[in-house]
């Protein structure tokens, strides 16, 4: 059991990062600290892609590099995967502005006492 | 044009831009740009769909053979999709006219949202279809947050956060999938799997992935969270805009991912995987029922009402066979114009009246004759009275799971109409067999509300109205109407597809 968790030591960071990510995005009660949550997840699945493209002792994908090259194809996905989760982050941080604009306060127990009372 | 399928998708994008850029000229300038865009985008779509009913459209990207590159698969189904998308939002406009929001950002982000359902309907490449999927979230982000006030922001946030995981737990899936066969293509994809064996837990891990991922942005309880607060806080061109076809597409790419990635023998080796698609119907179609009761917003109320619906495409889904199949697609198509149409109704009544809770639509039929008639007949189009477009879908999905001799999911889908009824006739019962003065109240609390009751009944503002908005829902209550009787006769068109997806 041990051996095999140690051999797939990447797997296991990426997936305890997913899972801290997970608990941030559900239990912090502060909207931002959701946002970095939920682009701690991400970053866990990222690096699951990453680590799946290993192979034992080849180079890096570059046509100058020797061969044999570790897979190129899922950083090539995760790149895209990356651009995608900047852009949610940013919309996600604007709607934030806005909340805080309306209701005074980033802490959900709060918004929902203003939302409540309205 | 051999190019078509390739410019479906980025002439929408390309026209965003360009409603974008109008706007920097000149202000109001974002409507004509998106209905240019929009109608040519029915004609785009209407031609590709008489190819592609006749024999499948295949288009390789950039010159990178499949399976190497991405690959665009147009069949009967895609075509489908494709035309609903674009003549959806071709409807919609007429409705956004004077109803707004107006700014050209808004029309940029609409059109935005139409590429984006389009290239979900139209690709054939997992990793695509998650882009698209990203794509479309953010557009629909976007669009809820359009609205005035902390509410629409606080809906869109919610539905962003919970949309993200949802379509990350899809790319997780993908990831798996990929690990398993070192291919994205799904038609090579299929193959592969089968070659890996069905059974192999990296497979089932990333079924079960794909699956539950695509169940957030269906919105099947329990993941339907972000729904109701995201529809309800919108503005109303807006919910109707989403309601139709957000979810419509993303069951769409449960249907793609279900049989063409992972084939019925997938199924028949993991009865488990066949039971969380059934799980996940028959729950939704009860609890979504039973929450669209309990709701005195009336956009609420449809909100869970599509959670309901959305669950008999999900138990179509599961019982995977050519009937079952044709009820989903033409309950897709049906629940898209039907729940557009309500609330395009709804806001136009709120435009009127005011009236936004359940309980304010009380005698609404002497107050707005035309808004009360055509919410009245699509809600019972929605309920499955013949020979509205519910029915016939319904009709289908009921013969299908009868034919796989599924018999909880028969009872369950019979008793939806039930459900359906439960909390349609709240509304029409309002609407139709009661006075405006609220002659179910006793005295006392009729002079306490007396003030509240004038003013209801005496704000009858039909000049807000366009004749763009009554068209729209009028062309609505036809179109639930008379899809119903063209229904059975595209079931039949879609016959040799549907044959071919479940091959």
């Amino acid at each position: 059991m041990i051996d095999m968790l140690a051999s797939r030591s990447y797997f296991l960071v990426a997936f305890l990062l997913s899972g801290i990510g997970t608990y941030m995005l559900i239990g912090n009660a502060n909207l931002i600290k959701k946002v970095i949550g939920m682009n701690v997840f991400q970053t866990g699945i990222f690096l699951f892609f990453i680590a799946s493209a290993f192979v034992d002792g080849a180079s890096p994908p570059l046509v100058s590099a020797p061969e044999p090259y570790v897979s190129p194809l899922p950083h090539v996905l995760i790149l895209t995967a990356i651009v995608v989760g900047v852009s949610l982050t940013a919309v996600a941080l604007g709607l934030i502005v806005r909340i805080n604009d309306a209701y005074g306060t980033l802490r959900e127990g709060e918004i929902r006492e203003v939302v409540r009372d309205e | 044009m051999s190019d078509l399928p390739a410019m479906l998708v980025a002439f929408p994008m390309l026209f965003s831009v360009v409603a974008l850029l109008a706007g920097l000229v000149r202000q109001d300038t974002g409507w004509p740009v998106a209905v240019v865009a929009t109608a040519v985008q029915v004609v785009a779509a209407a031609v590709l769909a008489d190819r592609a009913f006749e024999e499948t459209v295949t288009y390789v990207v950039g010159g990178f053979t499949a399976p190497y590159g991405i690959e665009l698969v147009v069949d009967g189904l895609s075509a489908t999709m494709a035309l609903l998308v674009a003549v959806i939002s071709l409807a919609v406009l007429a409705y956004s006219r004077v109803a707004g929001p107006r700014t050209n950002a808004f029309y940029a982000v609409y059109l935005l949202l139409v590429g984006g359902l389009t290239g979900m309907s139209i690709t054939g490449d997992i990793f695509n279809m998650y882009v698209f999927l990203e794509i479309t979230g953010l557009a629909a982000y976007a669009l809820v947050a359009s609205g005035e006030g902390g509410r629409s922001a606080l809906a869109a946030l919610k539905y962003l956060i919970v949309g993200t995981v949802g379509a990350s737990l899809f790319l997780l899936g993908i990831g798996y999938a990929y690990i398993a066969t070192g291919t994205l293509n799904m038609n090579d994809l299929s193959a592969q799997l089968a070659e890996v064996g069905h059974t192999d837990p990296l497979v089932q891990a990333s079924f079960a992935l794909l699956v539950v991922g695509l169940f957030v942005k269906v919105a099947v309880f329990p993941l339907h969270a972000w729904q109701p607060d995201a529809y309800a806080g919108a503005p109303d061109s807006v919910s109707a805009f989403i309601s139709a076809l957000v979810s419509t597409v993303a069951a769409y790419a449960l249907i793609r991912i279900v049989y063409t990635v992972f084939t019925v023998e997938f199924l028949q080796a993991n009865p488990a995987a066949q039971s969380l698609l059934a799980a996940g119907a028959v729950v939704s179609i009860v609890f979504g029922s039973v929450l669209a009761v309990a709701q005195t917003e009336i956009k609420r109320t449809l909100a869970y009402s599509s959670v309901s619906q959305f669950g008999l495409v999900v138990g179509a889904v599961a019982v995977a066979n050519e009937t079952a199949m044709i009820g989903a697609t033409v309950q897709l198509v049906g629940h898209a114009v039907m729940k557009g149409g309500l609330f395009l109704t709804a806001g136009l009544i709120a435009t009127a009246t005011g009236a936004r809770a359940v309980d304010d639509y009380e005698g609404l039929i002497q107050r707005l004759p035309l808004g009360a008639g055509v919410f009245g007949v699509l809600a019972l189009a929605m309920v499955g009275v013949p020979p509205a477009v519910g029915f016939v879908g319904k009709w289908y999905i009921v013969l299908g799971a009868v034919e796989a001799e599924a018999w909880p999911l028969v009872v369950v889908i019979l008793a939806s109409t039930l459900l359906t009824l439960a909390y349609f006739a709240r509304v029409l019962e309002r609407i139709f067999f009661r006075d405006p003065d609220g002659s179910g109240v006793d005295e006392s609390q009729r002079h306490s509300s007396a003030n509240q009751n004038a003013e209801r009944s005496g704000d009858v503002d039909v000049s807000a109205l366009s004749t763009g908005m009554q068209m729209t829902i009028v062309v609505a209550a036809l179109a639930a109407v008379g899809l119903g009787m063209l229904a059975f006769e595209y079931g039949q068109m879609l016959q040799p597809t549907v044959a071919e997806l479940l091959a």
